[in-house]
């Protein structure tokens, strides 16, 4: 049966991490009994543990729930429920292009944060009718009538269009059905124009093979249909087409406007990515659906295993991990100091982040990740260019005309009162600033242009403690700027130690080499000989300090025969160092290779 | 054993063939600030009884079967010197008539300065004590205070003066250096004393900081710790003074004059066997370890008994003795031979960077530590390697 496109309403939420975007959604599927209450569980549509701990959602996800609203007609919700983190934001745009409308969720006493802010301008700019909601309207601290006046600030309306409720309670919850069913429009599509259906998301199930979420657009998706993804020209059998409730739910087709998921028996992710349009092979449409772009890494960090031995297994994990991401790209890299491992491309750092963590917990694997580095591209003198994803690409400074590196727009949102920080903190990074807003009287909507490599540092943590964790930042790729770089090395007993290498604006070159010398000087412990610890560009060396050999290790004590013990003591101490990578002569503590991150904070 | 340097390699090997008993004697008049050693702290427990223990080794020594005849005999604390001779004696009858003793036995003893009388001193030489260590620590009365020792170095030369009179063969001391109240003149003038004074045997201990201590808590508190570069400063400058007093260092912390090695420590050291007595007491015999409870009640109830008093057991494979046998060895300034365990060292990474560093030399046979306040970086390495082996 194929429900009536005029009483189908798709739609996502967006929020914030902790403004209640979960709640809501549990909320939302418990009133409407498509779950059982004895199967309720917090945080419902985010399956992967990792998400579940921190409150946010990685992977996509699209539910059906059937609402019979006051004028008595039953109608078809279909919830989309998107990433919300700048890194994932082509995924977040695909996900919105699947539903018409969209919640702007906001916590009533937290107001408007960047990444909201950037998500609600692109639901906008993809033509999605927005539903401003302020949550949590029940906490003590919360301040809805001045949070609806930032949503009407940014949104237009006026403040009666501001739906209030409380997830937790479910206060208003009602109210907002409503709202959905009014305000919401109808899917537009063509039922009987040659299918196409756009695939918002994918993901790899052991038993299934590859499952696609898709919205029809025009057309049907029928099961046992030979259908066409249009942007890799793939043909395959659609085995098997269905909703999900989250639960997935056999359903046999998919008419034009509704959300549902395809598997093809497929298991390769890269044949089916997000963003491509299917059709029948039979009868295709002559047009994809606008806006396939392929993944395009942004953050690069070399991920080393602590133990060698693991080099394989750590193959393995990503190959793993990239049947459900199809944006993790990865290839061998080996270096001097760390052995072999992988140069691994990321979206940004929370990917970087959470695939580290996916790898270390679910693969029980010991890692050491270099410092992250962004891609930069270095015009040569001989008139070619040359890609750059890591400092040791970067070709000798002699035969390098300049050297340009990628530039972000960036959104801060901040209370006025930290307006002067935060200008100052963006400026010593190289920002140049565009636009303030007014949001209220008490925050402020600045916008930047800066480079990506600033922000991959450690922009954001700077940010968050020189606000006091009320600033919020977001950014969007903007263009490649020549920039003034230089390659600063660093050298451990007189050899150059590739892992520590980064590639830093000239003026800044002089500081990071003093600062991380004297951060290594301080993590590497004492050796056998002395260790001198330099910084160079190229062969000038612009900072220097020394290890110290050691002098004195033993217990110059009598032990009393107890020879068990002192000698346990000892072996202990040598499991220790075991966490220690030798480079070259050097034992190096794995925190030392972090250190790089964390560098500019001093 | 005259005829052999203190540092020479065939003293050591032959060491290695000595049997030694060790005696425990837990009573301190009070516990000192960096001391955790298992001891009976008089000033907080008094109600043990010497005698009570005493018999308690004496029926423990009756227990034990056949080892010796014995090279060597020590007592050690605790501080020794607070049972009295005749309560010595009994302890040495029990120790003769069980394993018998060699006729040149060393018998040694600790001695605190406090407990010095002349009629102690007597009655030492008539139980038979051939060599006496005396728990000096420092000749710094400053020092001695910050270390907590009830002492002074009036006392001090009065023990050693009155051992001479008593006519014991070898006369020792004990010093402990790098205490943060200690300064490299306080130092210098302590080992000039030592020297002037005319002692045989200088034992050195760095001053370490154990946790449990009332030293390791003060220093939590924000008290100053020892300084590892100070310590090995004070090391060097003990080195060339005593040097050129005629001392030879023949373990990391144990330097004699020409004969005068101390038996029962440098057996130890070259993995010699012992049988020991008394609470938490370590033996080696056989290829095996065992070590006694700590708890005083714990031992004399066992003993009482009839059990050996034992609270654990190590039983070592031939590799594995070899492996102990060449930890202890790099203790030695003769060093230990060149046995397969320490050849594979010796052939590793981590063995040529020792040699490469000029802290490990090899030669003539032996593997040595020509820097002694680096060797536990060399022995956990030598253990790695060997704990392939075992």
């Amino acid at each position: 049966m194929h429900m009536d496109q005029s009483r189908i309403r798709n739609f996502s939420i967006i929020a914030h991490i902790d403004h209640g975007k979960s709640t809501l959604a549990d909320r939302l599927l418990e009133r409407t009994g498509t779950i059982p209450e004895r199967d309720m569980r917090e945080q419902l549509l985010d399956e992967m543990d990792l998400e579940r701990e921190r409150g946010i959602t990685i992977k996509a996800n699209a539910v059906r729930i059937d609402y019979e609203a006051r004028n008595g007609e039953r109608y078809e919700f279909n919830i989309i429920d998107t990433p919300g983190h700048v890194d994932f934001s082509y995924e977040v745009s695909r996900s919105l292009e699947a539903c018409e409308g969209a919640l702007l969720l906001v916590d009533a006493s937290q107001g408007v944060e960047a990444q909201t802010l950037a998500n609600a301008h692109l639901a906008i700019e993809s033509g999605l009718e927005v539903i401003p909601v302020v949550n949590k309207i029940d906490l003590q601290a919360a301040d809805p009538d001045r949070v609806a006046g930032e949503l009407v600030n940014i949104l237009g309306g006026t403040e009666d269009d501001v739906v209030h409720v409380s997830a937790k309670s479910g206060a208003g919850i009602d109210e907002l059905f409503e709202t959905i069913v009014e305000r919401l429009p109808e899917p537009e599509g063509f039922p009987d124009s040659p299918l196409r259906a756009l695939v918002f998301d994918s993901y790899y199930d052991t038993y299934r093979g590859v499952v696609a979420l898709v919205r029809v657009v025009d057309g049907a998706l029928t099961e046992g249909d030979r259908i066409r993804l249009m942007a890799s020209g793939q043909d395959l059998d659609a085995s098997e087409v269905g909703i999900r409730r989250p639960a997935i739910e056999r359903t046999g087709r998919l008419g034009s406007g509704e959300v549902g998921y395809l598997i093809t028996g497929v298991k390769e992710i890269d044949l089916i990515r997000v963003g491509d349009t299917v059709t029948q092979a039979g009868d295709p449409a002559t047009r994809p659906l606008a806006g396939y772009a392929e993944p395009k890494p942004m953050v690069f960090s070399g991920l080393f295993p602590t133990d060698g031995d693991d080099f394989e297994r750590l193959r393995e994990a990503l190959d793993k991990l990239r049947l459900n991401d199809s944006s993790l790209l990865y290839q061998p890299e080996t270096s001097r100091a760390l052995g072999f491992g992988f140069r691994v491309g990321f979206l940004g750092l929370l990917h970087m982040e959470i695939v580290r963590e996916r790898l270390e917990r679910e693969y029980d694997l010991d890692l050491v990740a270099t410092a992250p580095s962004v891609e930069y591209r270095a015009n040569l003198v001989e008139g070619s260019q040359r890609i750059v994803q890591s400092p040791q690409d970067l070709p000798d400074p002699g035969s390098v005309a300049s050297i340009e590196e990628p530039y972000v727009k960036a959104m801060i949102i901040t209370p006025a009162e930290y307006i002067g920080t935060v200008m100052e903190l963006v400026q010593s990074k190289r920002g140049e600033m565009g636009e303030m807003n007014y949001l209220s009287t008490e925050r402020v909507e600045l916008h930047y242009l800066m480079p990506l490599a600033e922000i991959v540092f450690d922009f954001f943590d700077m940010l968050k403690s020189r606000t006091r964790g009320y600033a919020s930042l977001d950014y969007e790729p903007a263009e490649y700027r020549p920039s003034d770089l230089v390659r600063v090395d660093i050298l451990l007993n007189a050899q150059s130690v590739d892992a520590f290498s980064t590639i830093v604006h000239k003026e800044r070159a002089y500081t990071y080499g003093r600062g991380m010398v004297h951060k290594l000087r301080e993590l590497i412990p004492r050796q056998l000989f002395d260790v001198p610890i330099q910084a160079a560009i190229g062969s000038r060396i612009i900072a220097r300090e020394t290890v110290k050999a050691k002098r004195k290790d033993v217990t110059a004590k009598c032990y009393g025969g107890d020879i068990t013990r002192k000698r346990k003591l000892l072996e202990r101490q040598k499991e220790g160092k075991k966490r220690m990578k030798m480079v070259g002569s050097v034992e190096v503590p794995q925190e030392a290779f972090v250190a790089a991150l964390k560098i500019a904070e001093d | 054993m005259s005829e052999y340097r203190s540092d020479s390699a065939a003293l050591a090997d032959l060491a290695a063939t000595w049997k030694s008993a060790y005696v425990h004697v837990p009573f301190c008049r009070r516990r000192c600030p960096y001391c955790d050693f298992a001891i009976v702290d008089e000033s907080n427990d008094g109600s043990l009884d010497h005698e009570t223990y005493v018999d308690a080794l004496v029926t423990e020594v009756g227990m034990e079967s056949d080892f010796g005849p014995l090279d060597a005999v020590n007592f050690g604390g605790g501080t020794p010197s607070r049972l009295d001779p005749k309560q010595l004696r009994r302890v040495i009858d029990a120790l003769t008539s069980r394993f018998g003793l060699k006729s040149d036995v060393e018998m040694s003893l600790e001695v605190n300065p406090e407990d010095w009388t002349d009629e102690f001193g007597r009655g030492l030489s008539e139980a038979g004590f051939t060599r006496v260590s005396v728990g000096a620590q420092s000749f710094d009365s400053g020092v001695l205070e910050a270390l907590g020792r009830l002492h002074t170095v009036e006392m001090i030369d009065a023990t050693v003066q009155g051992l001479r009179a008593c006519g014991i063969r070898s006369v020792g001391i004990d010093l402990i250096f790098g205490h943060p109240s200690e300064t490299g003149r306080s130092w210098t003038r302590t080992v000039e004393q030592a020297m002037e004074i005319g002692v045989d045997h200088i034992s050195t201990y760095s001053l370490t900081v154990e946790t449990g201590t009332k030293l390791s808590r003060d220093i939590a508190a924000g008290a100053p710790a020892p300084d590892d570069d100070v310590q090995a400063d004070r090391y060097q400058q003990f080195e060339e003074i005593s040097q050129s007093h005629g001392f030879v260092r023949y373990e990391i912390s144990n330097h004699a004059k020409p004969g005068q090695v101390c038996r029962y420590n440098l057996a130890t050291w070259s993995h010699g066997e012992y049988v020991a007595f008394g609470i938490a007491a370590h033996d080696h015999r056989w290829g095996v370890r065992y070590r006694n409870h700590q708890r005083v009640e714990r031992y004399l109830e066992a003993v009482a008994t009839g059990d050996r008093p034992r609270l654990g057991v190590e039983y070592l494979s031939e590799q594995e003795q070899e492996r102990d046998r060449l930890m202890l060895g790099l203790r030695l300034a003769a060093g230990t031979p060149l046995t397969p365990t320490a050849r594979r060292f010796a052939a590793s990474d981590a063995g040529m960077a020792m040699v490469e560093a000029g802290i490990l030399e090899i030669g003539a046979g032996r593997m040595r530590v020509v820097v002694p306040m680096m060797t536990d970086a060399v022995i956990r390495e030598a253990l790695s390697v060997s704990a392939a082996d075992c």
